[in-house]
């Protein structure tokens, strides 16, 4: 386990690399000058010039992404073009928003999702199974914005009850302790609900695959034929089998999470690393860019990892794949 | 094939389907003049859903910022979301079948050298790809067939390669090459043809997703350019009119939800009758 764990980390760090350098020769291979979107259509040939010197864009590309990757590693993730603001501020302040957003809508959608897919399971082939399909599929083919600007419309604007931008109210620094915590809930409710709608869909529907798949396996028959109720089978049986492929997904789903996230928190003006990325893609802010990708893709293999060591944790025979000969 | 014709999902996403995919190829005979062409300004803007406006022209649906018939746009855009989704799914899959086959097929360095490549690019986070890509090149519906044809394409190589492996030591395959078959022609005419079932029912479910990506690319304002109508930038351009005119972003959504709702539901209709004859078929052995 330990041995296959440190194999899967070592290609989560192949791929961060990856991702970096790739989006590195992206951005450089792209046509448009950022020191031109610095300056404006004004801009002299010797401004310009002078502008890409300061930026350091004069310098052979070999030269700028050893001297970017040295300097991240240190930890001086530069200043942004944009906004003159150190990239890590503005990254340090963003990506605690993402996860706090990503996680909870987790937790939620697949704690939502193992209800609803067991349902399913019990009731297979029935009036409530089909209804729970149809209203699952659904779900799946929402597209985030799109509901959560339907969700805006209703509750802020005809109901009046949410806010529907950022994460905190303008006044939030003057509220105390207890006020401030439901005032970020507030602003919470409606991009988590979005969210965790879209993942309730896709967890259900995968659920029910997978318990409808344990509940065929003979230990299933074997259970039963010892006498035991239908629910126990399904909760210490059937569940504990179906959870393996369960959690594996929970670690695959989390890039679709977060690419998810990245629209929900457009929609919401939620300030997170999705926010943060649209918007310095849109501005050729290159600092900002390529720190924001490698973080987000060191979130992503970091949440693959943990899948892993989760698979561990719930299927036993995992733990001993080492102990044996050949995996 | 009755099999699949009595089964519900199928037959509803087959409808669902079909019945917008007429739409957009009959587009001027449902609808009324120019999606594009701004409206009388002054006496049609955000007209409501079912409104008769002055000229006496009715819009089921309601007008835009710019007195244009949402319904007139949403069937044109439908042109665009159908055809986006449908060529870069064709595109994906036709890399993905070329490299899922080849790396299945030769068994030294160079197969894994394409499975390890097939990998690495499934491993990294493809919305964070498809926005930098969109946002550096200028967008336009082609780009983004490119873009999601070349980040979709590694489901489908990993499929093929499976069934490539798995095919590669059937008795017919030994049967071709004996015969003197070069070993590119029996990938090609004997073994893709057979590893082909499970990439239709990727293709399905890839054709919804790329819709709803392409929709979100042109909300982000990185795909489909107005004026020309595309469902994600509709919703985009309903976002500002939410309060006085909420159909003109509704509309649009409701259109993507059907669409991909039938496509879902065809790839698992037919997921399922696949898996089953695979079963049948495999307790006959």
């Amino acid at each position: 386990m330990q041995r296959m764990l440190a194999r899967r980390a070592l290609s989560g760090i192949a791929v961060v690399a990856g991702v970096v350098t790739l989006t590195f020769l992206l951005l450089h291979a792209a046509p448009g000058d950022p020191a031109e979107r610095l300056i404006g259509p004004t801009a002299t040939p010797e401004q310009l010039a002078a502008g890409r010197h300061a930026l350091g864009l004069d310098r052979p590309l070999i030269t700028q992404y050893g001297s970017w990757l040295a300097r991240f590693i240190r930890g001086d993730w530069g200043t942004s073009f944009a906004t003159g603001r150190p990239v890590r501020t503005m990254i340090g302040a963003a990506w605690p928003a993402t996860v706090r957003l990503v996680v909870l809508s987790l937790l939620l959608s697949y704690g939502l999702g193992l209800a609803v897919g067991a349902v399913q399971a019990a009731y297979h082939r029935r009036r409530l199974d089909t209804a729970l399909s149809v209203a699952s599929v659904t779900l799946v083919a929402l597209p985030g914005y799109w509901l959560g600007l339907m969700l805006m419309t209703v509750f802020t604007y005809l109901l009046r009850v949410l806010p529907a931008f950022g994460a905190a109210g303008y006044d939030a620094d003057y509220l105390s302790g207890w006020a401030r915590f439901a005032d970020g809930a507030r602003h919470l409710v409606l991009p988590l609900a979005t969210l965790t709608l879209i993942g309730v869909g896709a967890a259900a529907r995968f659920v029910r695959g997978a318990l409808l798949d344990a509940l065929e396996q003979p230990f299933v028959t074997a259970a039963r034929a010892k006498g035991i109720t239908t629910a126990q089978v399904m909760v210490h049986h059937a569940l504990r089998h179906a959870m393996i492929p369960v959690v594996t997904l929970l670690g695959l789903s989390l890039p679709a999470l977060f690419s998810g996230a990245v629209f929900v928190e457009a929609v919401f003006a939620w300030p997170g690393v999705g926010r943060v990325l649209v918007e310095a893609v849109q501005a050729r802010d290159y600092p900002v860019v390529m720190s924001a990708t490698a973080i987000s893709a060191v979130l992503v293999v970091a949440g693959n990892l943990l899948a892993d060591a989760a698979a561990g944790l719930v299927d036993p025979r995992l733990r001993s794949v080492d102990a044996g000969a050949t995996p | 094939m009755n099999v699949v014709l009595r089964d519900r999902r199928f037959t509803v996403g087959l409808g669902l389907v079909t019945l917008i995919a007429g739409l957009a190829i009959a587009a001027p005979l449902v609808t009324t003049g120019d999606p594009n062409a701004p409206g009388d300004i002054v006496a049609t803007r955000f007209l409501g859903p079912l409104a008769r406006d002055v000229h006496g022209s009715l819009h089921p649906l309601g007008t835009d910022r710019f007195g244009r018939d949402v319904w007139t746009r949403l069937v044109y855009g439908a042109r665009i979301s159908l055809s986006v989704g449908m060529l870069s799914v064709l595109l994906s899959v036709a890399v993905g079948v070329a490299i899922g086959g080849l790396s299945g097929w030769w068994r030294g360095w160079a197969g894994v050298l394409l499975l390890g490549a097939t990998d690495f690019v499934l491993a990294l986070p493809r919305v964070v790809l498809l926005l930098l890509l969109a946002a550096l090149w200028q967008p336009s519906a082609l780009l983004v067939v490119l873009l999601l044809g070349a980040t979709g394409w590694m489901p489908v190589a990993r499929l093929v390669h499976g069934e490539v492996r798995a095919l590669a030591v059937r008795p017919f395959v030994e049967g071709a090459r004996s015969l003197g078959v070069r070993p590119l022609r029996v990938l090609w005419r004997h073994v893709l043809p057979n590893a082909l079932t499970p990439v239709i029912v990727a293709a399905a479910l890839g054709v919804g997703n790329a819709i709803l990506l392409e929709a979100g690319l042109s909300y982000l304002g990185l795909g489909v350019q107005p004026p020309t109508p595309s469902w994600g930038n509709m919703i985009a351009s309903g976002r500002d009119t939410l309060v006085n005119a909420p159909w003109v972003a509704a509309a649009p959504g409701v259109m993507l939800v059907l669409v991909v709702v039938g496509c879902t539901l065809l790839g698992d209709a037919v997921r399922d009758v696949l898996s089953r004859q695979s079963a049948v078929s495999r307790q006959g052995h």
